[in-house]
């Protein structure tokens, strides 16, 4: 017998259909003792796409409700931070390297891919540190790292940086665009413009991004029940997880608690990883970061310190860098869709002049944006 | 559309744009506007088809480059069910490539052209200088025999029910698993194979086929929702049917992708009347790598045009047509 730990392990029994039925039936018979509607945002553009994807809509009542939030590290990204990198990718001897979806948002002067057709050094990597590779291979380069996402993939990011520290390499460079996931939640509920008023009483409760709460524990939550009156629930992103926190949610409202609860116990703790919260505070400092269609949120992004300005591309190419705001376009409501107060359907471009082939609005480009998984999914959807 | 990306490369959305756009616009005529895998020529007795191959890396578990080079081209006259007769062969090669490296891979070509009994009577070699190409790129194009007429992907109906003949997604898997900086430890093998052995053994047992076509670029999706389109129906998939690898699942979890989107290079998808499919199921039994052969779902006017997903607990989404370059998940 091997014990030892596979990859279907991870997935199989949370994909199970008698497990997910069963929780259906569960949700059913609870929300009928709710005598309202509830609705439950989830934060992360991976539950958007696991919601979609698995059909969960089809599966509750009519009175649950799901809200999506602003949790899309590519569909957050105002446009003069993805100019940045495409300007950058163009510099002489750079070479630019990010995770994933980046390359396909497009910026006011275009996409990074467009940036690669013009001829432009643009890699994607799996993993950070392979910035030390291609920087080792490439001496006479520049290489920048176009660090985004939110506290899940930050620690990955200090760790390069501490890997280019010790190694004393001196040809890796650092863009950072990382935010947190609690000052964007505390900004949906707090804001007082109208916007927000009409969001303010919408939002009845969170799902919470377990991988974030993998990083920083299920504590970043706590003022959310306490402070704002909403429960949340940190759940994984498999479908039986989604159920099984839909289902504890539900029973809080019935039983009349507001309370902070993890479903995702098989990795998330209270207190998170330390030795990444540690590595985040040694190396980051918080900053304002403008939020692409929710503006200016004060302490919601992370900025290298000072004491490491010689590896920040910000100040080292800062006078190419844009300075100005640019304007999204006007036809796209993705700001809106992230406030969670429109849906994909309601804007008049989705699925005719903006598509996952062309599209016009960033919530349509990112694989977790929410666009892409109604585009590709929704149709059938309730 | 203003410059070409590698999106439009895909197999998917993009790739079938840039097609339509730029060379059938330019191109259009009765025999290319059919899309099938190789083209009806010669009053129906000759399939003719071209291919060109890049990969990287050029060799990886299970095939390479020269493997895939004679089975792609072979596989696209099997699709159409004609017998691959004779290719031609032409090679653009970069400045410093070792000649041991180009004999291994003619070796490959030719084991398996001798699998398809075809052979190779013209060809052409470029060398171009360094950075110019990356490594090798193979050009085959093929001219097969038509053993059954009329096997069309615009003739599916809701008499046919939809097989795949194996598990899919392994060659699309296994070359990610390959490529530098993954770090993917695997025994996963490329489906690469000649599929004409199976077709002549369907085709010999008096199996009237509606419509077979390899799952290459863009996997079983894009075949699917190709064949929808063609030919005006739904397209219903139950997923629980769809046999996949625990290997590739697992690396469709790590990177964020779907197994039905992911390449084939020895997998095919089929089309017949639901009264043959157990018929169909017995001959590719007989076959290593059919065995696990399964009928994955039928034909309906449900969503036109459209492929339907039936998950195991209920619930339905469509299957789409995959878009943009195969990118991992962000967080």
């Amino acid at each position: 017998m091997n014990d030892e730990l596979e990859l279907k392990d991870l997935y199989d029994g949370f994909r199970d259909a008698d497990t997910i039925k069963a929780f259906a039936k569960i949700i059913e018979e609870d929300a009928k003792k709710l005598g309202k509607t509830i609705n439950i945002m989830e934060v992360c553009g991976g539950h958007t796409h696991t919601i979609m994807k698995y059909g969960i809509p089809q599966l509750l009542p009519d009175n649950i409700n799901f809200i999506h939030g602003p949790g899309c590290p590519v569909c957050i990204m105002p446009k003069e931070r993805i100019d940045s990198a495409y300007i950058l990718s163009l510099q002489e001897d750079v070479i630019l390297v990010t995770l994933g979806d980046m390359i396909k948002v497009p910026g006011s002067k275009g996409s990074l891919q467009d940036a690669r057709a013009k001829g432009a050094d643009v890699r994607f990597v799996y993993s950070p540190l392979d910035c030390i590779k291609i920087a080792k291979e490439n001496p006479s380069k520049k290489v920048i790292f176009f660090a985004i996402g939110f506290e899940t993939t930050t620690p990955m990011t200090c760790s390069l940086l501490e890997a280019v520290v010790k190694q004393e390499i001196n040809n890796v460079y650092f863009h950072i665009n990382h935010v947190t996931v609690p000052e964007v939640m505390k900004e949906l509920i707090d804001s007082r413009d109208e916007h927000v008023d009409s969001y303010n009483n919408r939002i009845d409760a969170f799902l919470g991004p377990s991988h974030v709460s993998v990083i920083s524990g299920s504590k970043i939550y706590e003022q959310f029940p306490e402070h704002y009156k909403r429960p949340v629930v940190v759940a994984g992103f498999e479908p039986v997880d989604v159920m099984q926190a839909i289902s504890m949610l539900v029973k809080q409202f019935i039983e009349n608690r507001c309370e902070l609860e993890i479903e995702y116990k098989r990795l998330v703790s209270y207190d998170g990883n330390k030795r990444a919260q540690e590595m985040m505070d040694k190396y980051f400092k918080k900053v304002m970061f403008k939020w692409r269609g929710l503006g200016n949120i004060p302490t919601s992004g992370l900025e290298l310190k000072d004491e490491y300005n010689k590896y920040n591309a910000k100040e080292i190419y800062k006078d190419v860098l844009p300075i100005e705001e640019i304007e999204d376009h006007k036809l796209c409501i993705c700001g809106d869709i992230l406030r969670g107060i429109a849906n994909p359907p309601d804007c008049t471009v989705f699925g005719t002049a903006c598509k996952p082939t062309k599209p016009i609005g960033s919530c349509m480009v990112s694989s977790e944006g929410a666009c892409a998984a109604y585009y590709k999914y929704g149709n059938l959807l309730k | 559309m203003k410059t070409v990306t590698l999106a439009h490369g895909n197999g998917g959305a993009e790739n079938q744009e840039l097609i339509s756009k730029v060379f059938y616009r330019a191109f259009k005529n009765d025999i290319l506007n059919k899309s099938e895998d190789a083209a009806i020529i010669q009053d129906g007795s000759l399939a003719f088809t071209t291919d060109s191959f890049t990969v990287s890396p050029l060799f990886f578990n299970g095939a390479d480059i020269g493997k895939l080079a004679v089975c792609g081209t072979c596989n696209d006259l099997a699709m159409m069910g004609a017998k691959p007769k004779y290719l031609t062969c032409s090679v653009i090669i970069e400045e410093g490539f070792e000649i041991k490296s180009l004999e291994k891979i003619v070796r490959s070509m030719k084991e398996e052209l001798a699998k398809n009994d075809a052979i190779v009577v013209s060809g052409d070699t470029k060398v171009v200088p360094k950075g110019s190409v990356d490594k090798i790129f193979i050009n085959t194009t093929g001219i097969g025999e038509v053993q059954q007429k009329g096997i069309s992907s615009n003739a599916i109906s809701e008499d046919d029910v939809i097989i795949v003949s194996r598990d899919v997604g392994a060659h699309g898997a296994t070359i990610f698993a390959a490529r530098e900086g993954m770090d993917i430890n695997t025994d996963l093998q490329s489906d690469c194979a000649s599929l004409w052995i199976q077709v002549k053994a369907l085709l010999d047992a008096g199996i009237k086929i509606t419509a077979l076509r390899d799952a290459t670029r863009g996997g079983v999706s894009a075949v699917l929702n190709e064949w929808a389109n063609q030919s005006n129906v739904c397209i219903e998939v139950q997923e629980e049917k769809v046999p996949v690898a625990d290997e590739v699942k697992g690396i469709c979890e790590l990177l964020g992708f779907e197994a039905m989107s992911l390449a084939n290079e020895g997998t095919f998808v089929l089309a017949l009347p639901k009264e043959e499919a157990q018929k169909v199921l017995d001959v590719l039994a007989q076959f290593d790598n059919s065995k696990n052969a399964s009928i994955i779902g039928s034909v309906s006017q449900a969503y036109e045009k459209r492929v339907v997903l039936h998950s195991p607990w209920g619930t339905k989404r469509f299957l789409e047509l995959p878009t943009g370059e195969l990118l991992p998940r962000i967080c």
